[in-house]
């Protein structure tokens, strides 16, 4: 039996070869940090004095004695729960308003909802649009309109600070999965929806139900894991909006925390810990989606 | 109004024309929301200084001028490195890393794509399992991996992990496997070795996926502000610079800003403009099964 693994993995020893560069530079980059990350917090590693053990400590403290943990969980949450989900929705549901017009309107609606995806630093132009003085665009048209008589603080107010990045999450989350669930609906057969016609569908909401979902289950598995990450990670937005760390650490998220213990006090143990935590929620989140659109679509 | 709308082969019986323009006009609204930013920074970017401090604050620009671009030039001018050298750098960069990157995620999809082998269907799962892991979370570690290997503030500590892009490799390898085995059957008798089979066969065949990662790749490090990772001056990028010119004065530097953020923009904007049909092919295979 060993003998015979062994000549396989010689049979394929040039396949082997193409995948090293990148099996190399995924080990080393990828895998290496993660399970380092999982070793280090079990200690108190800080980049400057000897590593040395400290067990449980680290997540102790976490749990424990860290005011900042909790909110950036829950910001986090509410983050993973409302802005995750809603994109999702968004991009399959602009997916296919766009997809049930001609080639020409779909080529310039696509380009539309998805450039600011790829905009790179465009979303700081929020600050302004949201900025809390008068000057403030948005503010000063509350204000000439009647709606408000002072400016809102909006990106430094705590009551604030969540909504007015959900709403630019979302506007810069129309990425990968929404090209693909574009595709994806451009991928189903015609000929199903003139069946489906013959069978007494007459609305394109019982298109949708009916052919158009069932026959996209691989997009929405594929884009549900895209999603989940996008969610977890969120952090350059709450960063460029509300700053790190944001008023009260109101729009803390477990990645800003960790960015904030890691790389600003050097707590390299310590933020291990909060990382480390947070691959295991989403490693379990993926599972669990992943059984649930098993059970919905036919894949 | 309809006319546009309807497809060629003819409009299906389901899609009332009501609704076709309901849900054009309500696309079109939503549409506007999405480009509002770019219009806004544009505009901002093209105010004159009197203009951008006035109140009550205008949306659109009254007198356009350049001098905000020009202003981004001069001062980056004045700085003791050449401003040229900022664009080298981000060119660097972002073509080694995206050629690169591209390379080795295909080397790795072709055999994936098209062969068993042992520990290839593990491979797999972990490539699938690390899609989850945007750059953000794993930041940390990495960041303490790049100091053990003494990548710190060098181009390297960007490039050499963007190399490694699994978002890249899984659409290729997805898009591999929708090639016809025959094609490669007809090689392989004809003694072409796996490497051979890739280069002349396979790559040629799959010429939107390569594109597609090219433009995923080339985006996340055009757009990245490298200030964390490198210090030398000499060797920082275009967005770490105009992070640095547009966060010391706050004053004057809010049109600078905004001229900054359009033209740091405009490639990966272009690039994609030119590409979305090959984007949009590749993505067909994007599907993903239990």
């Amino acid at each position: 039996m060993k003998k015979t693994l062994f000549k396989e993995i010689r049979r394929n020893s040039d396949k082997y070869f193409l995948m090293l560069p990148f099996s190399i530079l995924f080990v080393v980059f990828t895998v290496i940090p993660v399970i380092s990350s999982i070793l280090l917090s079990f200690t108190d590693f800080n980049m400057l004095q000897p590593v040395s053990f400290s067990g449980w400590s680290n997540y102790l403290r976490i749990f424990l004695d860290d005011d900042i943990f909790p909110i950036a969980v829950k910001n986090t949450l509410v983050f993973a729960v409302i802005t995750g989900p809603l994109s999702y929705f968004l991009c399959l549901s602009l997916a296919w308003m766009i997809n049930e017009f001609n080639k020409n309107i779909r080529t310039i609606l696509t380009f539309i909802f998805y450039v600011p995806s790829i905009s790179g630093t465009l979303f700081t132009i929020w600050a302004y649009i949201f900025s809390g003085d008068s000057n403030g665009l948005f503010n000063s048209i509350l204000m000439r309109l009647g709606i408000n008589y002072e400016p809102v603080l909006w990106l430094s107010d705590p009551r604030y600070m969540l909504t007015v990045i959900i709403i630019v999450q979302l506007w810069a989350s129309l990425g990968t999965s929404f090209l693909a669930f574009i595709a994806g609906l451009q991928g189903v057969d015609r000929a199903l929806y003139e069946a489906g016609t013959i069978d007494g569908i007459r609305t394109r909401f019982q298109e949708l139900r009916f052919i158009t979902l069932p026959s996209m289950g691989p997009q929405l598995m594929f884009a549900a894991v895209m999603q989940i990450g996008a969610a977890f990670g969120v952090s350059g937005i709450c960063v460029a909006l509300a700053g790190n760390p944001s008023t009260d650490y109101a729009a803390a998220t477990i990645v800003t925390h960790l960015s904030d213990m890691g790389t600003a006090r050097y707590e390299m143990g310590y933020a291990s810990a909060i990382a480390t935590i947070l691959f295991i929620t989403m490693v379990l989140i993926n599972f669990g989606i992943k059984h649930l659109l098993k059970r919905y679509t036919n894949i | 109004m309809s006319m546009t709308i309807i497809t060629k082969v003819g409009r299906r019986q389901t899609h009332s024309i009501f609704g076709d323009i309901v849900l054009f006009l309500f696309l079109a609204l939503l549409g506007a929301f999405m480009l509002l930013p770019f219009i806004y920074a544009i505009s901002q970017s093209l105010k004159p200084i009197e203009e951008l401090f006035v109140f009550p604050p205008k949306f659109f620009v009254r007198n356009p001028t350049i001098d905000n671009f020009l202003n981004l030039f001069q001062r980056t001018n004045n700085m003791w490195v050449p401003f040229e050298r900022y664009i080298v750098n981000s060119l660097l960069i972002t073509v080694i890393g995206t050629v690169g990157g591209v390379l080795f995620a295909a080397m790795a999809a072709f055999p994936l794509a098209k062969f068993v082998f042992p520990g290839s269907r593990k491979y797999e799962f972990v490539i699938i399992l690390s899609l989850l892991f945007v750059f953000e979370v794993t930041y940390v570690p990495q960041y303490i991996t790049l100091s053990f290997l003494r990548l710190i503030d060098t181009p390297w500590a960007l490039i050499l992990p963007a190399m490694a892009n699994t978002l890249g490799l899984y659409l290729m390898k997805q898009f591999m496997s929708q090639l016809p085995d025959s094609l490669l059957e007809a090689a392989s008798v004809d003694g072409a070795s796996t490497a051979k089979q890739f280069w002349s066969i396979v790559m040629p065949n799959v010429k939107p996926a390569w594109i597609t990662a090219t433009i995923l790749i080339f985006q996340a490090l055009w757009n990245r502000d490298t200030s964390t990772y490198i210090f030398t001056e000499q060797l920082k990028n275009l967005p770490a610079v105009f992070r640095q010119i547009s966060s010391t004065n706050t004053i004057a530097t809010v049109g600078i800003g905004a001229a900054a953020a359009v033209l740091l923009m405009i490639p990966p904007v272009v690039v994609f403009l030119f590409s979305q049909s090959r984007m949009l092919e590749t993505m067909a295979y994007s599907g993903m099964k239990g």
